[in-house]
């Protein structure tokens, strides 16, 4: 069966998520990465459906609907910041350090 | 081999290959297209897995809505151009090398770990199922009826999601 080898891409795929948060600075490319995150663990419970049932492909529907609005409001937020500071660079973006 | 698991392995080796490459990119345009591609090796990956209509969904979805909204506002911010500071120096890199290894190690650990046997569907699993009700009402039977209630919050959370991003990007209201 393919569980293991599904299972075993989606850590991978995850882990370059977490990666590509960690090592960008740019606020857009980390909302990528949280999205590259969201796909792999999508791919874990549409594995998990062939052997536990539909129930986890159903999951996936909220998940992609929770995505699609998370991207729209990310992206708007994304916009105001940058009226604001006229930059991306989350290093620069730092109100809250004092 | 059989030719399932071939087309499993070279549709994770290319996901797996455009992720780092979408990590890695200098240019956010460059990432943005290469996360598409991705997505595109994901929605296979489905095909291979029984969730024909959820591998549609997710090209319709993810490489049709959600990456054209990226690359939209990539463009509208201008940020095409490479600048060299987006990608963290040799302390950032070892950073997130290493916290990034922990949490692979965690993952594949936990990946190891076989689902329990009494929640396992009987043999043939969703395939069976498949048969007997069609690819599309073995999906939407359960949406309409066991998942009626979070169905309906997902459309008021897109609502709000919709007066959100209008209210968030306007200038002037």
């Amino acid at each position: 069966m393919l569980l293991g080898p599904s299972l075993f891409v989606s850590a991978v795929l995850f882990t370059l998520g977490v990666a590509g948060v960690l090592l960008r600075r740019n606020a857009i490319v980390i909302f990528m990465c949280v999205e590259l995150m969201l796909n792999a663990v999508n791919l874990t419970f549409i594995a998990l459906a062939q052997t536990l049932g539909v129930a986890g492909q159903i999951i996936v529907f909220f998940v992609m609907a929770v995505a699609a609005a998370e991207a729209a409001v990310g992206l708007a937020i994304i916009l105001a910041i940058f009226r604001h500071r006229a930059t991306l660079n989350l290093e620069r973006i730092n109100l809250l350090k004092g | 081999m059989p030719v399932t698991l071939v087309l499993f392995w070279t549709f994770a080796a290319i996901a797996v290959g455009s992720a780092l490459l979408c990590i890695t990119r200098r240019s956010a345009v460059a990432s943005a297209l290469w996360l598409v591609v991705t997505l595109f090796q994901i929605a296979a990956l489905f095909v291979l897995l029984d969730a024909q209509f959820l591998a549609v969904l997710q090209i319709l979805v993810y490489a049709g809505a959600i990456m054209v909204l990226f690359l939209f506002v990539i463009m509208l911010l201008n940020l095409g151009r490479a600048t060299s500071s987006d990608i963290k120096g040799p302390t950032g890199l070892a950073i997130a090398t290493l916290l990034a290894g922990v949490m692979g190690l965690q993952l594949f650990v936990l990946a190891r770990a076989a689902p329990p046997r009494d929640l396992a569907l009987p043999a043939g699993g969703l395939e069976a199922a498949q048969r007997a009700q069609g690819m599309i009402a073995m999906v939407a039977r359960p949406l309409f009826d066991v998942y009626l209630v979070p169905f309906e919050i997902t459309s008021v959370l897109l609502l709000a999601a919709i007066v959100g991003a209008v209210v968030l990007a306007k200038r002037h209201l």
